[in-house]
């Protein structure tokens, strides 16, 4: 996605004052073109509901929040799918390993572990957890080795997966529904109690604005002890400011969505005394949490380290990787397998957010998944793509949905909207990347 | 050029096979230190894959290498690095996504604190070796595709004078230069001979064979055909090699 005023501003008139500001903050316009995209579609769902709604419901705490929590899932398993299709590769069996992991955790939970450690005990949802991470890694290892190994073509062998995982997903438990899930388990998808509460966020967010002027800092010692080019001052002040300003926007939106009543009042019971009335913060959800923690590790793992930049010089040239003596296959299995962990990490909060699991978990994910991807920017052809993209793509794909529940369009409008705004998207980036050459 | 003592590079009966055709059938080539020897022939004469067993992209069905007189197996091109083997290949071999800097160090990235890629190191390194052998290169940001065929050339070059090769092979290097370009690699190629390397050059154009090689190896349809002392012969007895796959010497 592109805002096509900005970049014609950047080709066209490069001594104007846009291009000049463009230049020295070094902003990505294409990270530009995706916010514009999204400013776009929250106001346009906000104004539709104060026009024909007489209440806009979009832009609300309670709305954004839930955006949020409902984004995780699909932004956890893209940020693995932009190495997947940076690889020339790609994934169509997410959505089923969903089904299948959340079922071996769920049954993990309720029918096994109960049994051997008790009912309710404590290390229930970490030994689910650390599972279920395995089963995860271990299924995207098995398609990775098919495909670097047996060089059967990802297309199949993920399209194989989809099937059979699927399949499994409903054998393992005869086609039940496992449920209730344990309860500390049941944290991990958020809901009132599944989020860090006030004091949390703002703790989250100290840090965060740490981090964004700790990264401002090292980027610009490392240049002046190579003697780089310098970002004008003012432009490194404004990058602080504007982090500083987005964090700070996030901790006070979570902060004011408070909890039910009914929670509230339930919570006072727990703890005995009478909170009616009390604003409790939800603050940060915990997948949303989960989903910054893998976002921040896979930008330094695809930008920082040895095998992030192997990935990227296998799809830009797989034969020119192998020359250089990187081992093409071994790093293809890798990508699968870490495909595979982090489909386990969107299983967990996709059963826990659910409370059980159900074979049909995460049918359809894996079109979402690439869909996010691609509007984030990577390239089907491999060789390009960011993970800062594939999260905003997945909020945008996930902005387009709610919104259309908000308004009260039905499902089938959803899928057609959501399918040509996929391939709008596409068509807008190559249009962008004709007027970048 | 004395050729005594013990040759760098000792390529002892090569052969290699691609679903029963003989792409390579016991070939023998050497090498010494300061010396460049020319790889000639016909396309499909074998010159390339021939390299390719040293650099470590194929792996020969039969035959030894020996470097500096001690026999060694390269199983893949890391094995030839580790020799000090390096290649400049006919398509370069960029991957094109990338800038320069993350080219010329793949597969053997600068690692800083913290076991993380020290991006900036390499770009200063990259900097100064380009100021070195192309002074009008400024495009460090840009991804290579971004180049023209002369700038993706340094940076190919770059990359195998930068780790202190000992043995260079170069495929066809000026095939896609133009004739300052083509130049500055025949200066390059002058300088590294001074500086002890040993250079397997594949050339098809026979002015450069005169020029810049030593000796001249010929190879056709898979088999050596001679290798001649390129002072000894003329241009024509070369091009007969070529053409005809027959030792001028016999016709003599």
């Amino acid at each position: 996605m592109t805002d096509t005023s900005t970049s014609k501003a950047a080709t066209k008139s490069p001594q104007g004052l846009i291009a000049r500001f463009l230049s020295d903050t070094e902003i990505d316009t294409r990270l530009l073109g995706m916010l514009g995209a999204l400013a776009l579609i929250w106001g346009g769902f906000h104004l539709y509901g104060v026009i024909f709604n007489n209440f806009g419901a979009f832009l609300t705490p309670r709305n954004l929040w839930n955006l949020s929590v409902q984004t995780s899932s699909i932004g956890i398993m893209a940020t693995g799918m932009v190495l997947v299709i940076v690889t020339r590769n790609i994934d169509l069996s997410v959505g089923s390993m969903i089904g299948v992991i959340a079922m071996s955790m769920g049954l993990l939970q309720v029918e096994v572990l109960p049994h051997l450690v008790g009912l309710g005990h404590w290390s229930i949802w970490i030994i689910a957890v650390i599972c279920g991470l395995i089963v995860g890694t271990l299924i995207g290892a098995l398609h990775g080795w098919l495909i670097a190994y047996r060089e059967i073509p990802a297309f199949i062998v993920t399209l194989g997966g989809l099937m059979v995982w699927r399949g499994m997903a409903f054998l393992s438990a005869g086609g039940r529904t496992i449920s209730p899930v344990d309860s500390k388990f049941a944290l991990l998808g958020g809901g009132p109690y599944g989020a860090v509460g006030a004091t949390g966020s703002w703790l989250v967010g100290i840090l965060a604005c740490i981090g964004v002027a700790y990264i401002i800092y090292s980027g610009r010692k490392a240049r002046v002890l190579h003697n780089f080019r310098l970002r004008p001052l003012w432009a490194e002040a404004f990058l602080t400011l504007v982090g500083w300003a987005t964090i700070i926007g996030a901790v006070m939106l979570v902060n004011s969505y408070p909890w039910p009543k009914g929670i509230v009042r339930q919570y006072g019971a727990k703890i005995g005394q009478d909170l009616e009335g009390t604003f409790i913060s939800h603050g940060f959800a915990i997948p949303v949490l989960i989903l910054i923690a893998v976002g921040v590790a896979m930008t330094i793992l695809v930008t920082r380290t040895r095998f992030g930049r192997y990935v990227f010089a296998i799809g830009g040239n797989p034969e020119a990787a192998a020359l250089a003596g990187i081992d093409t296959r071994w790093v293809t299995l890798k990508v699968f397998a870490l495909m595979g962990t982090l489909t386990a990490i969107a299983a967990i909060i996709a059963s826990a957010r659910l409370n059980s699991a159900t074979n049909a978990l995460g049918t359809l994910d894996e079109l979402y998944v690439i869909a996010a991807a691609v509007i984030g920017g990577t390239s089907l052809a491999g060789g390009v793509g960011k993970i800062y993209g594939a999260i905003l793509g997945a909020l945008v794909m996930q902005s387009l949905q709610s919104g259309m529940v908000l308004i009260g369009f039905d499902s089938a409008i959803q899928r057609i909207v959501v399918g040509m705004v996929l391939v709008f998207a596409v068509y807008l980036d190559i249009l962008y990347n004709k007027r970048v050459k | 050029m004395s050729n005594s003592g013990t040759p760098l590079v000792e390529l002892k009966d090569i052969s290699i096979a691609f679903g029963g055709i003989k792409a390579v059938d016991r070939v023998s080539v050497d090498l010494y230190p300061g010396e460049v020897v020319g790889l000639l022939g016909h396309n499909g004469a074998g010159k390339s894959t021939l390299i390719k067993c040293l650099s470590g992209a194929y792996k020969a069905d039969a035959g030894d290498v020996y470097i500096n007189g001690k026999k060694v197996v390269i199983n893949n091109p890391r094995d030839a690095r580790g020799h000090n083997i390096e290649t400049i290949y006919q398509t370069l071999a960029l991957a094109d996504n990338l800038d320069a800097a993350s080219n010329l160090f793949l597969g053997r990235e600068i690692i800083g604190p913290g076991g993380f890629l020290d991006d900036s190191k390499m770009e200063a390194e990259t900097r100064k070796i380009m100021s070195r052998l192309n002074p009008n290169f400024t495009k460090f940001a840009e991804p290579v595709s971004a180049l023209s065929g002369g700038q993706r050339q340094s940076v190919a070059i770059a990359r195998a004078v930068y780790f202190d090769a000992k043995i260079l092979i170069m495929d066809e290097p000026t095939a896609a230069l133009g004739p300052q370009e083509s130049e500055m690699v025949a200066e390059l190629i002058q300088e590294l001979k001074k500086q002890g390397l040993g250079i397997f050059l594949i050339e098809h154009d026979i002015h450069n064979v005169m020029k810049l090689c030593d000796r001249a190896s010929v190879m056709k349809n898979g088999q050596l055909v001679g290798t001649k002392r390129v002072a000894d012969v003329t241009e024509d007895d070369i091009l007969s090699m070529i053409i005809l796959g027959k030792n001028p010497r016999e016709s003599h």
